[in-house]
């Protein structure tokens, strides 16, 4: 292992994790907001809405990043389309994340009690006051498992966004290893980046989960 | 313009050449879904043993593939051990060896899932019922397990075959690279890469929806014998 290599390079890294990690968490926002509206558009039945959310989420869950960025890139281009690196790597990311998202919130939302919501109807709460107050913060504990899975799911994707010529970890990686004879350390440092990028978001899912054990959810005692 | 773009895909055989390329990851999916079924099982119950060793093997090994992107793996296999050990592994090799170790720990992780899930007063009635720890196996905890695990490692083969689209970022000559050979042969029409890559798409996803509708349905079917 060269470790002078390593500290002559950390710098290319560490603007990498950065590329990967703005772009992350640009993907990851948008998709708890498209995630959001396209469950609440099933979960209340809202006429065409929840069919073109249903055909969207089948869509983005049954192909891979991949093809759908190489299809935003240089499909899209040639016929008049054309977006930037970054929007494609925003848009794709969300495009996936945005199913991911909302499977996670269903879950949720059907882990709610029916009755919930109809007593809310009952005590006169509008359908907003009703998703805000009622449906939404139970949903939520139950899903917080499983849209922290997709957080670390969704960073972990971003690795794809160097076929968009965008300098991530992944591509910094690449371009140091091809300009030779350090491949080793490349990818050693690789491996690292991608660990110091999420240990501390599955730290937080743990310590969330955890919280919301102890507020008494999900308590069912197994084998 | 859009309509010659399109003839592409039927000149010649460019439609068989994209099929075959989808053959060679499917061929890739395919056995890394086998060795993953048969590993996993073992892995989850090892993820259960007494032994403390075992245990903490499957948790480093799960840690891993949480935190790795199965890119950073494949590059590992593919580009590192040919340095660090001097082996030479040919894409498919590389990307077989990485996603089953991927899927197995996956399938393993959905095997103790299914089997931790279900609710104790079952061993325990069955058990106060008079019936001998195999039978329990045998007639309780067995069928809740598959009922549960069949579904969701259905769900996982097709992450599988989605994953399997990476190999072509270790140079093997699949779909979209194939996909990308056409649109080189054909570059005076302009919209070639448009079809080209909407094809990809569309094989993509006529191969994982209809193995997602049935691990939905199977879902639905079982899901009354949960509680």
């Amino acid at each position: 292992m060269d470790w002078g290599f390593i500290g002559s390079h950390i710098t290319d890294y560490t603007a990498g994790a950065w590329v990967t990690l703005r772009f992350g968490l640009y993907g990851v926002i948008c998709s708890l907001v498209l995630g959001l509206l396209c469950c609440l558009a099933r979960y209340f039945r809202v006429p065409v809405l929840k069919s073109i959310a249903h055909g969207y989420i089948e869509l983005a869950r049954n192909t891979p990043l991949l093809v759908q960025l190489f299809f935003l890139y240089a499909g899209l281009p040639r016929v008049g389309i054309r977006l930037s690196a970054e929007a494609c790597a925003v848009i794709g990311l969300t495009f996936l994340g945005g199913a991911y998202m909302s499977e996670a919130f269903r879950s949720g939302l059907e882990s709610v009690d029916k009755s919930q919501r109809e007593a809310g109807e009952c005590l006169g709460l509008t359908r907003a006051q009703n998703i805000r107050y009622v449906l939404l913060p139970q949903a939520l504990a139950t899903a917080v498992p499983a849209l922290f899975a997709n957080v670390i799911f969704l960073i972990k994707e971003t690795s794809m966004f160097s076929v968009l010529a965008m300098m991530d970890l992944m591509n910094v990686a690449d371009t140091l290893r091809t300009s030779g004879g350090h491949t080793v350390e490349v990818l050693f440092m690789l491996a690292a980046a991608y660990l110091v990028l999420l240990l501390p978001v599955s730290l937080a899912a743990t310590l969330t989960e955890r919280r919301l054990r102890y507020a008494g959810f999900g308590n069912q005692r197994t084998v | 313009m859009q309509d010659l773009g399109i003839s592409v895909l039927f000149r010649g055989i460019n439609f068989q050449r994209l099929l075959l390329g989808l053959w060679v990851t499917l061929r890739i999916a395919l056995i890394t879904i086998g060795i993953s079924a048969v590993l996993g099982l073992l892995f989850g119950l090892a993820m259960m043993s007494r032994s403390r060793a075992a245990r903490a093997v499957c948790r480093i090994w799960l840690e891993i593939i949480r935190f790795m992107p199965q890119l950073v793996l494949l590059y590992l296999v593919y580009f590192g051990f040919a340095r660090l050990f001097g082996w030479n592994l040919d894409g498919e090799t590389s990307a077989v060896l990485v996603f089953s170790f991927w899927g197995t720990a996956e399938m393993g992780d959905l095997f103790r899932g299914a089997l931790t899930s279900i609710p104790r007063h079952q061993r325990e009635s069955a058990a106060a019922l008079g019936l001998t720890r195999a039978q329990i196996n045998r007639y309780i905890l067995l069928p809740q397990t598959v009922r549960r695990l069949v579904p969701q490692a259905i769900n996982l083969s097709t992450r599988i075959i989605k994953t399997t689209a990476l190999v072509k970022m270790i140079n093997v000559t699949e779909v979209l690279k194939v996909g990308q050979q056409i649109i080189g042969q054909f570059y005076r029409e302009p919209s070639a890469a448009f079809w080209v890559y909407a094809t990809v798409f569309l094989l993509y996803f006529l191969i994982c929806w209809p193995i997602s509708l049935l691990a939905g349905r199977l879902e639905i079917l079982w899901e009354g014998n949960h509680h």
